[in-house]
């Protein structure tokens, strides 16, 4: 219990703390009540990342979780040939540090001397810099998307694979078909890692951070201090000295981010019931 | 599952609080000392007897200074560590200074970040160390920057007087002139650009220390600085001048977006595709060690003037070492920075390519008659100090300019996006920092 509360509750009750002064260049610090909240409820820099990572999360995760849920299908049907070497190539990314991966993807993503460069140069093609337009968010998310298709990959297919083969003797005997036997049996099977594989990509996407922190010097006029809450609360805290309010928006962003979260549990597990 | 959503809220608070217990403990140390004033004798005292220095600064050349000097003083223990690279290591100082604790004794300060330090008294005034006598010593651009009234807040290490650094090369092919004005470096750029489509005069995506840089060179006064009082006007007349010469290039796209310091930076300088840079002095050493292929094509110009036939000129980066008021030793401190900045460590740093501020140096016949082989054999230093002497004086920093020059590329940055004309990113810009400023106790006026 002690642990628990040094742990867990210390850093919380410490957050909250802070965030209800204001320490200032000149002045020193101050007690400011909720005045803090106020100002991030109202901030539009805020308003403007938690925007950019709602949609985001509307875009990105279903992709993700779209191509994960088809995967883990198609290594668990057996038809697969080689079977084991997909499932360890496509887990293969989760293995590399998020930060190492953004930096590979910077370099590809490299108008003149990265992978798009040789591409324009060799097709004669023209695809934009992924790095210089508005194309920066699919990018990012692209990046997001190959490096946990293969974790959520692993969760569908783990509870895949605990569903008994009597269920499927069972759907073959009444003359099921394989699309058959995928809605009837598997999805329902695996509602419940669908709901945990959701709740944790919501939490990923909200605390978007590693990828536009490591392309941002690659490409500084797109991807904003505030591009992302996180992002915000580390530009004030970091370059700003902004310590109490950088607390005040990562309390709030934590606090959206349990109620979104709570909100698609809640539907989910009202679905299995 | 609620265990899960507690969970999750708690690793976020965590890592948000981790962060900050790292930075807000405390309220600022104190620790100064009355200012009394230190005799010459009390600093060799403090030599004799020795002790240890703890020096953050990433400036190469002082690897070799430090060696020096704990060989002339060997009591003297001194640890250089490097934190980082600019913004890194000012966030690292600051969160020291907030700490209290592993604070540094001797820190390098760039120019445009010390009035954020020795407004938050973190900085020891070395005046009564016997500084101010130092005046004359250095050359008037990094001499005002350490000074703020009769306070000295470190001694000069470099300067970056500012001048024209082109690829020979690229411009003879094309068959353009160096350009000597403004007006000519755009028509240079233009027909640079018309030439070899993929040739670039410049490389420029929004960069906060040469756009301050600019106003200077062409007598904008944005910051004005009294105490706590701030003046901010980034539309006066300078600040324009530069904004509407610069559009005419961002319009027609006619500087590569190319983030500095970037390898495809370092390539296109080497290529010759970037075809000339308007920088500090520092900048052939990193020309030399970057941009290798090309040694041989590069040369050094007056920087491009207002009205021709000027001399008018700015400061770019360079730096001085501080020591901090939270030093348990300023007096040893104060011997190691008179070694490295005004004494035997300035011809050190020279040999290993740092450019001087100190005026023996920058005068010098044997300084100013070496020739560069990287630049075909001129006597590039004959230009570069040329350029020292014609800084125009009277330009301040904002009192929080390592903040202001963070939000940069959110606010003018758009401009080299196309989406805003850099006058009115110029304008938000203003906005961002008088809103900053009074949030943080300043009494900020437009």
């Amino acid at each position: 219990m002690a642990v628990f509360a040094l742990v867990f509750l210390a850093p919380i009750v410490y957050s909250l703390w802070l965030s209800l002064f204001q320490t200032q260049l000149v002045g020193g610090t101050s007690f400011v009540g909720f005045d803090n909240y106020a100002r991030v409820l109202s901030d539009p820099q805020f308003w403007d990342g938690a925007g950019r990572v709602t949609l985001f999360l509307l875009v990105q995760v279903p992709v993700m979780l779209g191509i994960s849920l088809l995967v883990a299908l198609a290594i668990d049907s057996g038809r697969l040939y080689g079977r084991d070497f997909f499932r360890l190539t496509i887990f293969l990314p989760y293995a590399v540090p998020g930060v190492v991966a953004a930096l590979m993807w910077g370099f590809m993503y490299g108008e003149r001397f990265g992978l798009v460069g040789n591409i324009n140069d060799l097709f004669g093609t023209s695809i934009p810099d992924p790095l210089a337009s508005a194309l920066v968010l699919p990018a990012i998310g692209n990046i997001v998307t190959w490096e946990f298709v293969g974790y959520n990959m692993l969760i569908f297919y783990s509870a895949l694979r605990v569903v008994p083969a009597s269920l499927y003797e069972a759907a073959e005997i009444d003359g099921a078909g394989p699309w058959r036997v995928i809605s009837a049996i598997k999805l329902p099977a695996i509602r419940g890692a669908l709901v945990v594989a959701t709740i944790f990509s919501i939490i990923g996407s909200f605390q978007l951070f590693n990828e536009p922190s490591i392309l941002q010097p690659l490409s500084p006029n797109y991807i904003s201090t505030h591009y992302t809450p996180n992002l915000y609360a580390y530009s004030l805290s970091f370059s700003g000295q902004q310590y109490n309010y950088s607390a005040t928006v990562a309390i709030i962003m934590g606090v959206l981010t349990m109620l979104v979260a709570y909100v698609v549990q809640l539907r989910g597990m009202r679905k299995e019931a | 599952m609620t265990i899960r959503h507690h969970r999750a809220l708690g690793v976020l608070a965590a890592a948000s609080a981790l962060a900050l217990t790292l930075t807000a403990c405390g309220s600022g140390s104190d620790g100064g000392d009355a200012a009394e004033t230190v005799s010459p004798e009390d600093v060799s005292a403090a030599l004799e007897e020795g002790g240890d220095l703890l020096v953050w600064a990433w400036e190469p050349t002082l690897d070799q200074v430090v060696k020096d000097f704990e060989a002339e003083y060997p009591n003297v223990n001194v640890e250089l560590a490097n934190v980082g690279t600019g913004n890194d290591h000012y966030v690292a100082l600051q969160n020291a200074i907030s700490a209290g604790s592993g604070v540094p004794d001797v820190a390098q300060m760039e120019y445009y970040a010390l009035p954020q330090f020795s407004i938050g008294e973190s900085l020891a005034d070395l005046a009564p160390y016997g500084a101010s006598e130092l005046d004359g010593t250095y050359s008037p651009g990094p001499w005002g920057a350490v000074t703020s009234g009769d306070a000295v807040y470190g001694l000069p290490m470099d300067s970056g007087p500012m001048a024209l650094f082109y690829n020979a090369k690229t411009f003879e092919k094309a068959g353009v002139e160096v350009p000597a004005t403004w007006d000519e470096f755009v028509d240079a750029a233009k027909k640079l650009h018309e030439s070899d489509p993929n040739t670039y005069i410049t490389a420029d995506n929004g960069d906060a220390g040469f756009a301050t840089s600019m106003i200077w060179q062409a007598g904008g006064h944005p910051f004005a600085v009294d105490g706590t009082d701030v003046t901010v006007d980034l539309a006066d007349e300078g600040s324009t001048k530069f904004a509407e010469m610069w559009q005419q290039l961002l319009d027609d796209d006619l500087v590569a977006d190319v983030p500095a310091w970037s390898d495809e930076w370092f390539q296109g300088l080497g290529s010759g595709e970037i075809a000339a840079l308007v920088t500090g002095a520092w900048m052939p050493a990193n020309l030399e060690s970057g941009a290798a292929p090309a040694s041989g094509d590069w040369r050094v110009a007056p920087m491009p003037q207002w009205t021709a036939g000027a001399t008018e000129t700015a400061e770019n980066g360079g730096s001085a070492l501080s020591i901090t008021q939270a030093s348990e030793k300023k007096a040893l401190a104060y011997g190691f920075l008179q070694y490295a900045n005004a004494g035997d460590g300035v011809a050190t740093r020279l040999e290993g390519g740092n450019f001087p501020a100190t005026l023996a140096d920058l005068t010098d016949e044997k300084f100013l008659a070496e020739e560069s082989e990287y630049f075909g054999g001129q006597k590039i230093n004959e230009v570069l100090s040329a350029s020292a002497t014609g800084v125009v004086p009277g330009w301040q920093y904002l009192p929080y300019q390592v903040y202001a020059n963070s939000i940069f590329p959110d606010t003018v940055g758009q401009a080299y996006t196309g989406s805003t004309p850099l006058t009115d990113g110029l304008g938000a810009w203003q906005e961002s920092i008088v809103k900053y400023g009074n949030e943080q106790g300043f009494t900020v006026s437009e």
